[in-house]
């Protein structure tokens, strides 16, 4: 994973509510099975006519909002599919933090596993930095500080569990991470487990 | 001890560590894998050069991609070349696995709990958000992204947040052509898309012990289209006697031991719960959505709403946007809105039971002309099964399609998809903007109020077309 520092920019308003992960990457782009060159097919039944051209006036097709560093949007962004394509589709924008009053949670999941800062603030709260998005008043995003800061705005704090930001802040992989700290828990939860269930372990059983 | 309910009893057995803030290393149990969210996690298990960790506790089968009008040959060459990649992976990797023509292919959580794979007390993982189901078995089961399925692969274990706890009481006694689906539906309509973000829902009540485990698990499906990403029944003798014989199921003395661990898995009697719903199944008529989610729903007896009467500024423009994609007239009647197809089946209703109400509704009735109607049985065993009763003949003489096992057009990544300005009326789980093909319109319903408007051609009431 690619770590995350302060991140600046424009920032797309989407004030729309349950923006699902089928309309973040359309299923019938799931044939592909590469993680890379995802972002092209971002929000393309939006961006995109039938016919290949771009739907006018859509916040992605309109500048400075081409490849948005923040997203800004309405609750449950990100809900529905599993599909990690959405997040891969987001990042290959160019989106790095995604604010929002709900965010689904395999998605917001799957963010922490990407790069991507996923940041939850109340309605009120994102109310107005949708108005100040669509208006182009520029974002920071510092993952450090814990902070959303909007135009010339005093910093607005936010939550994220501090192990999973210390991953997002040094670009750390999960999976080698569990396997280095925790390989020995792991043995032991087994242990006890075939104990108490051992038709869990279907390898024992047909040996 | 704090009495605590069932799902924090199948967290407390699956911690690995503590991670403190609310989050723990869970052991994951078990994994179901399909083509379209797994080849990403093989490669990441390829570039750090990694096993599994468990081979035995994974199981793989194609479903999403795969076409469900022949079997033997893929017309589309990024669906072979998705399933191809699947199975080289299984290969590599010694995955056990569901053949595409073989006997036990089907959809991913329709073949867990018909080959054991699924049982009580486990917790189950799978690349697919409706992996809610299988917490119809008393199972911790939740859907997780590419890269954590990649973690369970190497490491069998998962960093997860614990949920805060929502039981939903059903109460009263339902009309019989009320189904879980209806019930679902009524749920989400009232508590809302989100209305159980970062909540594991519980199901009681006398309902649900009367319920078949079919019903139970289209409840616990329906669950992640109210935000949760977990939905559990707690399991009883219904659970069991599911499961005894199944092929991956423990047989003999090690079955009587695990039904005896299994009758541990019930919420305390005085276990708390952070919020409480109730519904009196009294109250619930057959439901059908109108819109583009699934809180977008009303009884079959409703009006379309009216933007101009809501006040709401952000409700009144999900309405008006809503209506706009469904090309619905405000104040309308949902009852006669005229359908061009209709599609039976996916992992919420495409089990035995919801093919034999299917059938019940078609026998004896033709399809109405213009409406392409197909159903597509929810796994391979599960076509047999309909086919030695005689479903398929009921079904193909009233005009429905009879499909081979597969997701089909709940996902619009196969052959089976609408084009822009269909309207559907479906048994899936999901009426979101394209979900069914770019352009189309979905009506989600029970497999009887899809059989109904097969049937009449339009959105129609399954209560009048009781033989």
């Amino acid at each position: 994973m690619t770590s995350f520092t302060t991140v600046t920019g424009p920032a797309a308003a989407m004030p729309e509510e349950n923006i699902d992960t089928d309309i973040i990457f359309p299923a019938r782009f799931l044939l592909l099975t590469a993680r890379e060159g995802l972002g092209a097919h971002a929000f393309h039944d939006r961006r995109y006519h039938a016919d290949g051209s771009e739907v006018a006036g859509y916040v992605l097709n309109t500048e400075p909002f081409r490849a948005p560093p923040v997203i800004v949007t309405g609750a449950n962004f990100g809900s529905g599919s599993s599909r990690e394509q959405a997040v891969w589709a987001l990042h290959g924008l160019g989106v790095r933090a995604v604010i929002a009053p709900a965010l689904g949670e395999i998605f917001h999941n799957n963010c922490l596993r990407n790069g991507i800062v996923p940041i939850i603030l109340p309605p009120e709260q994102v109310a107005d930095m949708l108005a100040s998005a669509a208006a182009g008043i520029s974002f920071t995003v510092n993952l450090e500080a814990q902070t959303v800061t909007v135009g010339n705005a005093a910093p607005v704090p936010f939550d994220i569990q501090p192990e999973r930001r210390l991953a997002l802040l040094n670009g750390w992989d999960e999976t080698d991470l569990v396997l280095a700290r925790f390989a020995d828990d792991i043995a032991t939860f087994e242990a006890g487990q075939r104990k108490i269930q051992p038709w869990l372990y279907p390898e024992d059983i047909e040996a | 001890m704090k009495p605590r309910t069932l799902y924090e009893k199948l967290w407390d057995a699956h911690v690995v560590a503590d991670l403190g803030a609310g989050e723990a290393l869970l052991y994951i149990d078990r994994h179901i894998v399909h083509e379209v969210s797994s080849p990403q996690s093989f490669v990441a298990m390829r570039a750090k050069g990694r096993a599994l960790r468990r081979p035995e506790t994974h199981l793989a089968v194609a479903d999403h991609a795969i076409p469900t009008r022949q079997r033997g040959t893929i017309d589309d060459p990024l669906a072979a070349s998705q399933i191809a990649e699947l199975e080289a992976n299984v290969r590599e990797f010694a995955v056990p696995y569901a053949e595409v023509n073989g006997p036990e292919q089907g959809i991913v959580h329709v073949i867990g709990p018909e080959t054991g794979f699924t049982l009580p007390g486990t917790t189950i993982v799978c690349g697919d958000s409706h992996t809610t189901t299988h917490g119809a078995f008393g199972a911790l089961a939740f859907g997780i992204g590419a890269s954590e399925q990649s973690t369970v692969m190497a490491a069998q274990s998962l960093r997860q947040t614990r949920a805060k706890t929502m039981k939903v009481e059903l109460v009263g006694t339902r009309h019989p052509l009320v189904f879980a689906k209806d019930i679902a539906l009524a749920l989400i309509a009232k508590i809302g898309a989100n209305g159980a973000v970062g909540h594991a829902v519980e199901y009681v009540g006398p309902a649900i012990s009367a319920m078949s485990m079919a019903e139970r698990m289209t409840l616990c499906n329906m669950t992640i289209e109210a935000g949760s990403r977990i939905g559990l029944v707690a399991p009883d003798e219904a659970t069991y006697a599911f499961i005894k014989g199944r092929r991956l199921a423990p047989k003999g003395d090690l079955f009587a031991q695990a039904c005896k661990y299994w009758d541990t898995l019930r919420s305390d009697p005085d276990a708390t719960y952070d919020k409480v719903v109730t519904l009196d199944l009294a109250e619930i008529v057959p439901q059908v959505s109108w819109g583009t989610s699934p809180n977008q729903t009303l009884p079959i007896s409703a009006s379309l709403p009216d933007p101009a009467e809501i006040t709401d500024h952000s409700e009144r423009r999900e309405t008006e946007k809503a209506l706009a994609y469904m090309g619905l007239e405000p104040g309308a009647p949902l009852l006669g809105t005229p359908v061009s197809h209709v599609f039976i089946g996916s992992c919420t209703n495409g089990r035995i039971e919801d093919l034999r109400a299917a059938a019940a509704i078609a026998l004896g009735r033709k399809v109405a002309p213009g409406v392409k109607a197909i159903v597509v049985p929810g796994s391979m065993a599960t076509r047999k099964v309909a086919e030695f009763e005689g479903l398929d003949r009921i079904l193909t003489e009233a005009g429905f399609e009879w499909r081979f096992a597969g997701c089909s057009m709940c996902v619009a990544m196969n052959d089976d998809r609408l084009s822009p300005g269909d309207r559907c009326a479906s048994t899936s789980n999901r009426n979101f903007e394209g979900r069914q093909g770019p352009g189309g319109r979905t009506h989600l319903m029970s497999p009887a109020m899809a059989a109904a408007a097969a049937i009449a051609g339009h959105i129609a009431d399954a209560r009048e077309y009781v033989a």
